[in-house]
């Protein structure tokens, strides 16, 4: 371990330390008494690493390549720090209103992150085995933060369960892949599988190492657990799941498929693209049915990550940016959407019925009239964000000869349009129903303009995202 | 001064049709008379100030795509000005014609309608006049189709009455089928010949007499295929057999529509269009062929038809149907100067016609059944008059062998004779004979059931009648005029001299000036001459050159004074002159030394006609109806239209409803919107239905999904990918 090692995961260990103190010195004195300043000091940390790691550059692997730190890890990275960061500052009031303000939340989601910087950094299939477990058992206890609810510990139990079984189908692929390769290091894993041909062995590795991650992103048939914990974790957890997470999995998996299976795009490509199909059409499908807004974002995000899948699944470096892409509008899109569902109040106690939006945006325009932006752009209406998001992976589909997938991909979006346009319909011309009052603190109500404003203005250059993604996916494909 | 001609109607239109409510109903009405009298007068200026020079006015660029270049140019000869008197005159009359006429409609009570009227027809006058100044075939689809629509909008003006909007559609679709020909035509030239600019297709068109065009099943020679396409066009326009339907229909317009439109204008731009194409026709002998033919046939067939009609307005339409198969007829023997004639003379008398038809209906509170009128001579006396003018003019009344009649005697027996010489004596010849006799028999029917005899119908309507306004009869005057002069003034320039013919045409006698080598030494034009310096190459040097070059005895050429122009053409020169007559076109002499007997035949069949008619209608008055009763089928049969409407019905709208129907029913009902609602409404539910239901909400089935998952993925690979190692 050198000077140049810690230099370079400095980001992870400032992270890392922050959460224990911040820990030790709410136990030993204020408690949960603590719990709004901790909020807000996390945020503000989790910012200023993120401005750290967005200074970096270069292309370093220490650790004997075990973590890595290149345009494509410390995009992500800033995008997780950032999402988690609104996240947390935005929920703050919505959990102290419903008594989950526990000192613990903030310094779990912080460790969490801590986790998933380390997945996008993964240079080794051990290090992608603790981030990924530091993530998801940090996720498995905020799923359950309201333990008096029978909801929510039952999201958290599920949640463990079948995060367990997909740690273990991870683990198994991990040990097959090392058995063939001889190697847990990604360099030399790409190397065993570049070897002319791919065996069999590490080609069920590879199925094995994807299941567990598609478990991460929630595709199908691994996603049955989404809906569920969306529903019953308190919702700014749920913002929280929706968010970052999905975009360390997505860049996780890049990162596996391209840096470790980089050898073997043709053998991947199809089972990718076979989960982005299903994915789409479930997510897309099974909205359709659902009257809690939880579940129905819940289906929301599988689909949406379905079409993420496709820009992976085209296997180029094009199809990487366009993945990037999308998934920096999907957090924009979902930070402001449930901005204003966690927001969602009648006397007091939260909803998540469809119909208690009956004419809401009659009501109150503003929030109304941002809300429809966001869900035209989840709905992939130009001139929305959410329609370039689209349009760069189906390129990129069409690009890599997948146009079936790309057609697939098309007919989705037409069918998911469906739900969110129902949305629409029911703020501005439902019958009129008891009413919703919009209890909002001035973050949620900066997150859900401001991401409104963010979906429509980014129209003009994407906020020179655009370069950084294709940094990114250079980096990455190479 | 042409621009002005030109524009007045649309701005006249531009300010009726949308500044209306500032200028006022009567601003509008005034103001778009106003303006079409100015045009009127300038056309007339430029008519009889014309020199023999054909001038191309340029107004401004208007398609440059490739080598497609389309200019907006007038052209101005002897055939646009002709046309320019015609529209401009007839359609200023007709409108002042309406302010008296559309005073007040039963129809459109308490509403503004009469700038809408007015709107329209000043916009088709100046659609008219840019299908009839057009320089290129393209500015003359786009008058071509602004008429259309123009007649479309008049048809169906009282837009409430269902029977007016049908005929307005079958107006527009019919007109759409020969409109499709037209436009075949226009493909085929511009493929051909590599240009729309009508100068260049005249020059190329002895090019295209030896060209052979493959067109559906088989090759044809391209001059013959497309100067048919073009006819079919004026087929459709001009109302001839087989497209002629929609005409009788579009009677449901206001009157003075009818006469406008329906009778003195646009149905003529068929016949305007194949003379204007002369040099092209010229060269196709078998179109042409079938020009006489059909033109003969429409002749003799509307003839029958108006026979036996009842409605006033509807006698006049067949009335018109037939006259203007007279033009093609004169048109198709190669003597075009007699077909515009015959249009000419025929927009004065039919129009008034039509006006004073117009003013009878007026008179008698919108009735227009023949049977209901009678003995109306007293109480219209100046309609009477008119009527009785253009029904002289009409009919052919005038001294045989002389140049002294009414116009319509000089311009039909022109018609007839150069038939008589363009068929030598054949089908053609007999059919206008005939069609010349129940013309006077429908025409005088129509004079004694409306004005002599007993007053039939309503007697309370009888009681009312009332002459027209000043406004109605003042253009019924004019026209008078026109009827009774404009065929003994004209009558040397369209057909009596050769040399007359020739100078009003602007043909410079240069066919036979040529010949005398005057210009023999101006060599300078050469043989690849291209068709764009043909308009201003002065001809008659390049004819004299180009028989020089290509090597021929010279003193051949002089002996042979026609042969000189085809020299020219074939060295890409469009022949001078607003028409062409080809070299061995001898029909107009011929027809002035067609024997007595056929030049009096007509003026013997003119009064067979109103012999019969008289004693038919004035001495025996149940004779009509016994010869009906006595031959049942044959009145049925006329009556009917000889079933026209019936077959169509039968062939097209039937079969056409029917597939729209099947594809609108099945195809788009149950096939896409079954498809689309089907997956919308039934199948996506469905799947919703299953995913939900998969849901369980047990930890196991949750479980269980991703090992089958799982399995599946593994299997996927080993078979697609891992089993090929």
């Amino acid at each position: 371990m050198s000077s140049v090692d810690i230099q370079t995961v400095l980001p992870e260990l400032a992270l890392a330390i922050y959460a224990m103190v911040a820990l030790l010195a709410a136990v030993y004195t204020g408690k949960d008494a603590l719990a709004k300043p901790i909020t807000w000091i996390t945020g503000a940390v989790m910012v200023a690493i993120a401005l750290m790691v967005a200074g970096g550059d270069g292309n370093t692997a220490s650790f004997n390549g075990m973590f890595l730190d290149d345009a494509y890890a410390r995009f992500a990275k800033v995008a997780i720090l950032l999402s988690a960061a609104t996240v947390l500052v935005m929920g703050e009031a919505t959990m102290s209103r419903r008594g989950l303000l526990r000192f613990e939340y903030p310094i779990l989601v912080a460790l969490g992150t801590v986790g998933m910087m380390m997945m996008v950094s993964a240079g080794d299939l051990m290090a992608l085995y603790m981030g990924l477990e530091l993530q998801s058992l940090s996720l498995y206890v905020v799923a359950s933060l309201n333990r008096d609810s029978v909801k929510s510990t039952e999201a958290g139990l599920k949640y463990f369960v079948l995060g367990a079984l997909s740690s273990g189908l991870l683990l198994y692929g991990a040990s097959l892949t090392y058995g063939y390769a001889g190697t847990t290091l990604f360099s030399g894993i790409i190397e065993a599988a570049n070897d002319g041909h791919v065996g069999l062995g590490l080609l069920v590795g590879l199925v094995f190492v994807t299941a567990g991650l598609a478990f991460k992103v929630s595709a199908v048939p691994f996603h049955m657990w989404t809906p569920d914990v969306y529903e019953g974790a308190p919702t700014p957890v749920t913002a929280f799941f929706a968010t970052a997470p999905k975009l360390a999995a997505m860049a996780l998996f890049g990162r596996v498929m391209f840096d470790a299976f980089g050898g073997a795009i043709g053998d991947w490509q199809q089972i990718i693209a076979l989960l982005a199909v299903l994915s789409m059409f479930l997510g897309a499908i099974a909205a359709i049915g659902q009257t809690n807004i939880k579940r129905l974002m819940a289906y929301s995000s599988i689909a949406h990550m379905g079409f993420a899948l496709m820009g992976l699944a085209a296997g180029t470096e094009y199809g990487v940016q366009a993945m990037l892409l999308y998934m920096a509008v999907y957090l924009t899109m979902n930070i402001g959407t449930f901005a204003f569902i966690m927001s969602m109040e009648r006397d007091g106690r939260p909803v998540a019925d469809i119909a208690a939006l009956n004419q809401f945006a009659v009501n109150d325009k503003l929030r109304g009239l941002a809300m429809l932006v966001l869900l035209f752009s989840l709905a992939g209406v130009p001139p929305m964000l959410g329609f370039f998001a689209k349009y760069g992976v189906l390129i990129a589909a069409v690009q890599s000869g997948l146009t079936w997938l790309a057609v697939a991909g098309v007919v989705a979006s037409v069918i998911g349009a469906f739900y969110y346009l129902r949305i629409v319909y029911f703020m501005y011309f439902g019958e009129e129903g008891e009413g919703l009052e919009l209890n909002m603190s001035p973050a949620a109500w900066v997150a859900l303009v401001g991401s409104a404003a963010i979906v429509v203005l980014g129209v003009v250059n994407f906020f020179g995202i655009e370069t950084a993604a294709a940094a990114a996916a250079e980096a990455l494909v190479k | 001064m042409v621009q002005i001609i030109l524009f007045a109607p649309l701005i006249a239109a531009l300010i009726a049709g949308f500044g209306h409510r500032v200028i006022g109903d009567k601003g509008a009405q005034v103001l778009t008379t106003a303006l079409l009298f100015l045009s009127a007068l300038l056309s007339w200026a430029t008519f009889l100030s014309l020199g023999s020079e054909t001038q191309h006015i340029h107004i401004m660029d208007w398609v440059q795509s490739g080598t497609l270049s389309v200019d907006w140019s007038i052209r101005l000869d002897r055939l646009t000005a002709i046309m320019l008197i015609v529209v401009t005159t007839v359609s200023s009359l007709v409108h002042l014609y309406s302010m008296g006429y559309m005073a007040d409609d039963p129809q459109f009570k308490g509403e503004s309608y009469r700038p809408r009227f007015f709107a329209y027809l000043s916009f088709f006058t100046f659609a008219m006049l840019m299908l009839v100044t057009a320089d290129n075939l393209l500015q003359m689809f786009f008058g071509w189709e602004g008429v259309g629509v123009a007649s479309y909008l008049l048809i169906g003006f009282y837009y409430k009455k269902p029977s007016a909007n049908a005929a307005a559609i079958k107006a527009f679709v019919v007109n759409r089928v020969g409109d499709f020909g037209f436009l075949l035509g226009l493909f085929g030239l511009y493929y051909l010949t590599d240009s729309l600019m009508l100068d260049d297709i005249f020059a190329a068109a002895p090019a295209l007499a030896e060209t052979e065009l493959h067109f559906l099943w088989r090759d044809w020679n391209a001059a013959n295929l497309l100067a048919f396409l073009l006819f079919v066009g004026a087929m459709g326009k001009s109302a001839q057999l087989f497209l002629h339907t929609w005409l009788p229909d579009a009677m449901e317009g206001p009157t003075p529509v009818s006469a406008l439109i329906h009778a003195a204008t646009m149905v003529t731009a068929g016949v305007f269009l194949v003379c204007r194409m002369s040099p092209l026709m010229e060269y196709a002998p078998e179109a042409t062929g079938f020009v006489v033919f059909i033109g003969a046939t429409t002749a003799f067939f509307a003839a029958t038809v108006g026979l036996v009609q009842n409605d006033i307005k509807r006698v006049i339409a067949y009335s018109t149907c037939s006259q203007l198969g007279y033009m093609f007829v004169a048109a198709g023997v190669g003597v075009y100067s007699v077909a515009m004639f015959h249009l000419f003379t025929h927009a004065f008398f039919k129009a008034m016609l039509f006006l004073g038809a117009g003013s009878v209906i007026h008179g008698m509170h919108h009735e227009q059944d023949m049977r209901n009128y009678g003995d109306l001579r007293k109480k219209l006396p100046m309609t009477f008059w008119a009527m009785m003018i253009g029904t002289l003019a009409i009919t052919g009344v005038g001294i045989p062998l002389t140049t002294i009649g009414f116009a319509g005697f000089l311009s039909k027996d022109a018609v007839i004779e150069s038939a008589y010489a363009g068929t030598q004596g054949g089908y053609a010849f007999w059919m206008l004979v005939i069609a010349a006799l129940f013309t006077s028999f429908y025409s005088w029917r129509l004079m004694f059931m409306t004005f002599y005899g007993k007053a039939r119908g309503d007697k309370h309507t009888h009681e009312h009648a009332h002459e027209s306004p000043m406004t109605m009869l003042v253009p019924l005057g004019v026209l008078a005029l026109g009827s009774v002069f404009a065929g003994m003034i004209w009558y040397g320039s369209f057909f009596g001299d050769h040399d007359k013919v020739n100078s009003f045409f602007g043909i410079e006698a240069h066919a036979e000036m040529a010949a005398e080598g005057d210009h023999a030494e101006a060599g300078e034009t050469h043989e690849d001459a291209s068709g764009d310096q043909a308009a201003d190459a002065a001809t008659a040097d390049t004819n004299a050159d180009a028989t020089h070059s290509e090597g021929e005895d010279h003193a051949a050429t002089m002996a042979d004074p026609a042969h000189a122009p085809v020299a020219a053409v074939h060295h890409g020169e469009a022949p001078k002159g607003a028409i062409f007559m080809g070299p061995d076109n001898h029909v107009i002499d011929d027809a002035h030394h067609a024997p007595a007997w056929v030049k009096v035949s007509p003026f013997i069949a003119m009064l067979i006609g109103l012999v019969t008619a008289y004693w038919f209608y004035m001495v025996n008055t149940s004779l009509p109806k016994k010869l009906a009763e006595t031959f049942p089928h044959v009145y049925q049969f006329l009556l009917n239209k000889w079933y026209f409407d019936e077959i169509y019905e039968v062939l097209f709208v039937k079969p056409i409803f029917a597939i729209g129907r099947f594809l609108w029913k099945r195809g788009d009902g149950n096939v896409i919107d079954g498809f689309l609602n089907g997956t919308a409404m039934g199948v996506v539910p469905w799947f919703t239905k299953q995913a939900g239901r998969a849901q369980t909400g047990y930890l196991f089935t949750y479980a269980f999904s991703m090992v089958l998952g799982i399995v599946a993925l593994v299997t996927i690979m080993i078979l697609f990918s891992g089993g090929a190692h």
